[in-house]
C-alpha cells in the first residue's frame, strides 16, 4: 500500500496591506490631569517618556468595540464587504476576559461570517506577529483575505496610581486588511524573543495590574531593537536607504530616537520619517503601530506606495518586524 | 566591590571619559563631571539617562555594569572605583 499523499493548495505568490483604519477613543488625558491623582508632572513625563497627552477609552469602549471600530475604516477602505474576509487575527494582551478570544467577537460585530478566527497575544509586539501570521496563512494558500486587528484597553489593566506606568499606557485600536498580490508588498518577519528577561514587564495573578522594570527595559529596547529593525530590511533585500518611514511600538519617545539613531548610522536616509504618535497617543502596545501609520499618512508624511519599516517590542520580552509597502 | 587598584592617571582616565559620556547623553559639561557630584542631585541626571551613561560605559571601558549595580552608583566618584574595580 502506498503512503498516503498530502495535497496542499497553492498560494499566493505575495500579500499586501489593502487598507488601514484605526479608532482613538475621545477623552484625551493630560499630564495636567495626571498630576491631579499622583506625584508627577508635565516636564517630568514629557522629559521621561515623550508624552504630552493620550487617550483613555470611555466606559463603553472595549477591546472589542474599539477593535471593530478600527477594522470597518480598514475594510472600507479596502473597498471590500466583510463577507469577503475569511480569517480575523487579534493582537491583544489586555481582553478583559480570555474566553471567548476577541477575533471571533469581532467578526460578529463586523458581519464576517465563519473565519478562521484566533488572537495573539505577543504583548506589545503582537501587531507585527499578527502582520506575519496573515501574509503566511496568505502565501500557503490558507487564506485569502485576512483582517489583523491590534486593540488593546491598557488602562483596564494598569495602577491608575502607579507612576511607573499610568503615566505612559492608553488604550486605543488599529487595524489591516491583508490580501493576496502578485509580488510581495509585505517581506519577511523577523521575530524573536528574549526569556532572560520575562519578568520585566508582567502581570501578576487575576487582579494584578501592570509592573514594569523601566531601566531593564529601556537598556534592551535601545541597544537591542535597531539591530532588528536593520535585520527586518536585510530579510527583505530593502537597502536602508529606500526606506521612507520608521514606525517602531510606541514605548517612549527616547527609545523611538534611540532606534531611529541606529537604523540611521547604519544607512537609512537622515531625513527618514520616524513615528511619535506617543507624543499624543501614549503607549498603546499592539494598537500603536497602525495608529501611528494612519496619523503619517494624515499628515501626508507618508503616502500609498512608500516603504515603512515596522519593528515592535514588549513583554515576554519579545519582538518582531517587517518591512511593508504603505497601504 | 574590590578595593580600587589602579593609579591616579587611569582614574583621571576614567573620569575624562566619564564626562564625555555624560556631555553626549546629559549636555552637561564634562569639566562639571567631578568625582564629589551626585549624578541626580548635582548633575540633574535621571534614570534613564543613567542607563545610556551605563551602556556607553561598558563599550569604552570594557566593564559589565547591570541595573542593580548602576542603583549603587550614586556619585561621579562611584562609578569611578566601579569602573576601576571591574575593568577589563
Amino acid at each position: 500500500m502506498s503512503p498516503t499523499k498530502i495535497t496542499r493548495p497553492v498560494g499566493s505568490a505575495g500579500s499586501r496591506i489593502s487598507g488601514l483604519g484605526h479608532f482613538r477613543p475621545d477623552t484625551v488625558v493630560t499630564n495636567d490631569d495626571l498630576g491631579q491623582i499622583m506625584d508627577t508632572n508635565d516636564e517630568w513625563i514629557r522629559s521621561r517618556v515623550g508624552i504630552a497627552e493620550r487617550r483613555f477609552a470611555g466606559e463603553d469602549d472595549t477591546v472589542i468595540s474599539m477593535g471593530a471600530r478600527a477594522s470597518a475604516k480598514a475594510i472600507a477602505e479596502a473597498g471590500i464587504s466583510p463577507t469577503d474576509i475569511d480569517t480575523v487575527i487579534v493582537a491583544t494582551c489586555t481582553l478583559e476576559s480570555p474566553v471567548p478570544h476577541a477575533a471571533t467577537q469581532i467578526a460578529g460585530a463586523l458581519g464576517i461570517h465563519a473565519p478562521g478566527s484566533f488572537d495573539i497575544n505577543a504583548a506589545c509586539a503582537g501587531f507585527c506577529y499578527g502582520v506575519a501570521a496573515a501574509d503566511q496563512a496568505i502565501r500557503a494558500g490558507s487564506s485569502s483575505t485576512v483582517l489583523v486587528v491590534g486593540s488593546e484597553r491598557l488602562t483596564a489593566w494598569t495602577d491608575p496610581k502607579d507612576r511607573a506606568t499610568a503615566i505612559i499606557f492608553a488604550d486605543g485600536a488599529g487595524a489591516v486588511v491583508i490580501t493576496g498580490s502578485d509580488e510581495s508588498e509585505i517581506g519577511p518577519v523577523v521575530w524573536g524573543s528574549d526569556e532572560t528577561h520575562i519578568d520585566a514587564i508582567r502581570i501578576e495573578g487575576r487582579n494584578g495590574t501592570f509592573f514594569q522594570e523601566g531601566q531593564t527595559v529601556f537598556r534592551w529596547a535601545t541597544t537591542r531593537i535597531g539591530l532588528v529593525a536593520i535585520r527586518a530590511a536585510q530579510a527583505a533585500g530593502v537597502d536602508l536607504a529606500d526606506v521612507d518611514a520608521l514606525v517602531t511600538h510606541q514605548a517612549n519617545l527616547r527609545i523611538i530616537d534611540a532606534i531611529a539613531k541606529k537604523v540611521i548610522a547604519a544607512g537609512a536616509r537622515p531625513d527618514i520619517k520616524v513615528a511619535r504618535d506617543i507624543v499624543t497617543s501614549g503607549n498603546t502596545s499592539s494598537a500603536s503601530i497602525p495608529l501611528a501609520l494612519d496619523r503619517m499618512r494624515a499628515a501626508g508624511e507618508v503616502s500609498s506606495g512608500d516603504v515603512v519599516l515596522s519593528v515592535a517590542f514588549g513583554a515576554g520580552l519579545t519582538y518582531a518586524g517587517q518591512v511593508f509597502l504603505c497601504p | 566591590m574590590s578595593p580600587p587598584k589602579g593609579n591616579i592617571v587611569s582614574n583621571e582616565d576614567i573620569i575624562a571619559g566619564l564626562g564625555e559620556i555624560v556631555e553626549e547623553v546629559a549636555g552637561v559639561a564634562a569639566a562639571d563631571v567631578t568625582p564629589e557630584k551626585s549624578f541626580t542631585d548635582d548633575l540633574d541626571i535621571d534614570s534613564l539617562s543613567m542607563v545610556e551613561i551605563a551602556v556607553q560605559a561598558e563599550d569604552k571601558f570594557g566593564v559589565k555594569i547591570p541595573d542593580d549595580e548602576l542603583a549603587n552608583l550614586k556619585t561621579v566618584g562611584d562609578a569611578v572605583a566601579y569602573i576601576e574595580a571591574n575593568k577589563a
